[in-house]
């Protein structure tokens, strides 16, 4: 079963619009991500019809791609910059912070949890880390204080 | 007379609340009966002097920073919109050291104009390098590229002017219909690096006309630029860049009515740090899993869908107009040796005054991590310094009077890569660096071959032994073959420089490997 707002399209509306350009498994699912939030599993079988490739060749660029994700994403997403100019600012004490101060673990995707806390590898932003990213927006120079403003105006934002 | 204010739109600085400090500045304005016009101009590059604010003045324009949202009412009480001195202020940019002692060149134009204002572009000399190209034979446009002495900025310095001759002259296969493409590497995944980001955000205009005089003259009528998803508002301010040119006349069917076509399309990356590297990227660009292909056959000759495609990083196509524009003789006469023109250097990590630096190629490391950098940001001494991404290798103080060129940074162990300096201080344990330098390749690793893939995990438990104080001195050696391994067997660069992190840390600091046996601390 597929988790479908009322009022969203079905995977094969979603194909329909791509532009012929467009029409190679990578950007169907970003599509299909984009509009359902994560590539669900009648997702899969859609684009393989819709491009006439395998099942296995949808799966094989599915899951190559850190940004796509088989479940839903939950309200709250902080992807903390672990790579080396944001270590040298002190990323590494955050994340012990954040992971204290929410009860989350880094990496964790469990579909419970209201926030998910991933690792992500440069934000671009390496002159002014550590870097955080909240629900797409960059926050430089984190400490926890900032990290929990950040996190308080993205749920104000889903409310 | 309204006032001139500009605040940057930079994601560097929103993410220290440049969007709130312009939303201020524009509040009290109109409260206070003043009228101003909020410009949101790309970024100067002084990273930790965002937000910077600038102010009109009839002597020019006169900076603050860095201006949080609470500086605002106060500056704007000592006479921020006439220029007036502040605990903040910093007096006419154009006479800040910090920046008029750089070069730029392809930065040339950042962070003086909103980056989406073509009349601006065009003020500032922007498509003088295209009308140039339009009106000499391609044969004299790959001529100027080659004499210019450009080489590929996105870490493997190979000559541009030679991919360009190779893909102008490459003979369209059997059953091929003529088609080419130029496309731009921006899947800029190196930590330590953004002066890609800062320069699609802050001048995508420089980037797309440099597109247009690459496709124009190898003839290609499409160019695609890869952008990494983490660069989300540079996407946004790309796309509407491509949009701009088009209804100008200078991307579409007919550049700036040559009857020659060339059009531009901003391709989304989905996180994959590997396909940064040229053959990875293509096969992403073609939907697949971004996995390294062999070669030869080279790209130039068969990349895109197979068809002869210039590829070139953000920062190769972004210098092409100034080469056109004022001539390749202009740029050759930067830099030294075999290295000519200029280089920007991206300063980040613990330092305290971390930016963009666009020089000639030949200054020293040490002048740009303590004449420009300032050392660290924490104050305490530099321990290490990683040049060229995570792929770099991590130089000690001792190494720091290296040259910033190609061939001087191969020659002491290193590499240029995308011109990237990460700093720490003498807190960093280098082991961990090693450590995460392996589990990095690990993630990341396309799969494609065995030294990468397997190499990077056996790299991380071999470490893990060397710093729990299992057999440190065989696990050392262990390592070292492994190092070796990766360097000879691997596909691409990333399982083939994967061990020069790894091997600098044991080389340089080799102390912080020991620890165990000395009760954690280090000899």
């Amino acid at each position: 079963m597929t988790r479908q707002a009322p009022g969203t399209r079905a995977p094969a509306d979603v194909l329909a619009a791509v532009p012929v350009e467009e029409r190679l498994i990578l950007p169907c699912l970003q599509r299909i991500q984009n509009s359902f939030g994560y590539v669900t599993d009648d997702s899969v079988d859609a684009v393989a019809e819709f491009l006439n490739v395998s099942r296995a060749e949808v799966i094989g660029v599915l899951t190559y791609y850190h940004d796509l994700r088989r479940t839903p994403p939950p309200p709250v997403v902080v992807a903390v910059c672990v790579a080396e100019a944001c270590q040298a600012q002190g990323s590494r004490s955050l994340i012990h912070d954040i992971e204290v101060d929410f009860r989350i673990t880094l990496g964790d995707q469990s579909a419970s949890a209201p926030i998910e806390f991933a690792k992500t590898y440069c934000l671009g932003n390496c002159a002014l880390g550590p870097a955080v990213m909240v629900n797409g927006r960059l926050v430089g120079r984190c400490d926890i204080g900032r990290v929990r403003a950040a996190v308080a105006a993205a749920q104000e934002g889903i409310r | 007379m309204s006032v001139r204010v500009y605040v940057p739109g930079d994601s560097a600085a929103c993410s220290v609340g440049a969007d709130e400090v312009a939303a201020m500045i524009a509040e009290s304005a109109a409260a206070g009966g003043t009228t101003v016009e909020v410009i949101r101009n790309g970024s100067r590059g002084m990273l930790w002097l965002e937000p910077f604010v600038e102010v009109q003045t009839a002597a020019g324009r006169v900076g603050y920073g860095p201006v949080a949202p609470g500086d605002v009412a106060s500056l704007i009480d000592a006479g921020l919109f006439e220029g007036r001195d502040h605990i903040l202020g910093h007096g006419l940019v154009e006479e800040i050291g910090w920046l008029n002692r750089q070069h730029r060149v392809s930065f040339a134009r950042v962070g003086l104009a909103d980056p989406l204002d073509l009349d601006e572009y065009r003020k500032m000399g922007g498509l003088a390098g295209l009308r140039r190209a339009l009106d000499i034979p391609v044969e004299e446009v790959v001529g100027d590229i080659l004499a210019s002495g450009l080489r590929g900025r996105g870490g493997a310095g190979f000559p541009a002017g030679i991919k360009w001759r190779t893909v102008l002259e490459a003979p369209c296969r059997e059953g091929s219909d003529g088609v080419k493409y130029v496309c731009c590497n921006a899947d800029e995944g190196d930590s330590g690096t953004f002066a890609d980001r800062m320069l699609m955000e802050g001048d995508p205009f420089t980037l797309l006309e440099g597109m247009a005089i690459a496709g124009v003259t190898v003839g290609a009528s499409l160019g695609l630029i890869y952008v990494r998803s983490e660069y989300p508002a540079a996407i946004r301010t790309l796309r509407t860049a491509v949009d701009i040119a088009r209804v100008d006349g200078w991307l579409g069917a007919d550049v700036l009515g040559s009857h020659r076509p060339f059009d531009v399309r901003v391709v989304e990356g989905a996180g994959s740090y590997v396909c940064g590297e040229e053959t990875a990227m293509l096969e992403s660009l073609e939907g697949k899993r971004g996995m390294v292909r062999p070669k030869p056959p080279i790209p130039a000759l068969q990349g895109l869908f197979g068809k002869p495609t210039l590829v070139h990083n953000v920062l190769t196509l972004s210098a092409v107009p100034a080469i056109l524009a004022d001539g390749a003789v202009a740029y050759q006469s930067l830099g030294v040796d075999r290295s000519r023109g200029t280089q920007v250097f991206q300063l980040a990590g613990n330092i305290a005054r971390g930016g963009i630096v666009e020089l000639a190629f030949g200054v020293s490391l040490r002048e740009l991590v303590e004449d420009f950098g300032g050392g660290t940001r924490s104050g305490r001494p530099v321990r290490a310094v990683q040049v060229g991404g995570p792929l770099g290798a991590y130089l000690p103080d001792s190494a720091l009077d290296v040259s910033m060129d190609y061939e001087a940074l191969v020659a002491a162990d290193s590499m240029l890569g995308h011109g990237g300096v990460v700093v720490f201080d003498d807190t960093v344990d280098m082991a961990a660096q090693a450590r995460f330098a392996m589990e990095f390749c690990a993630v990341e690793s396309c799969g494609k071959c065995t030294p990468c893939r397997i190499g990077s995990t056996r790299g991380v438990e071999v470490i893990d032994k060397i710093t729990a104080g299992i057999d440190p001195e065989r696990n050392l050696e262990l390592l070292e073959e492994l190092c070796e391994t990766m360097t000879d067997g691997s596909l691409c660069a990333m399982g083939g420089l994967t061990p020069l992190p790894v091997r600098s840390a044991v080389a340089h600091f080799g102390e912080d490997f020991h620890r165990s046996a000395n009760g954690g601390q280090r000899q």
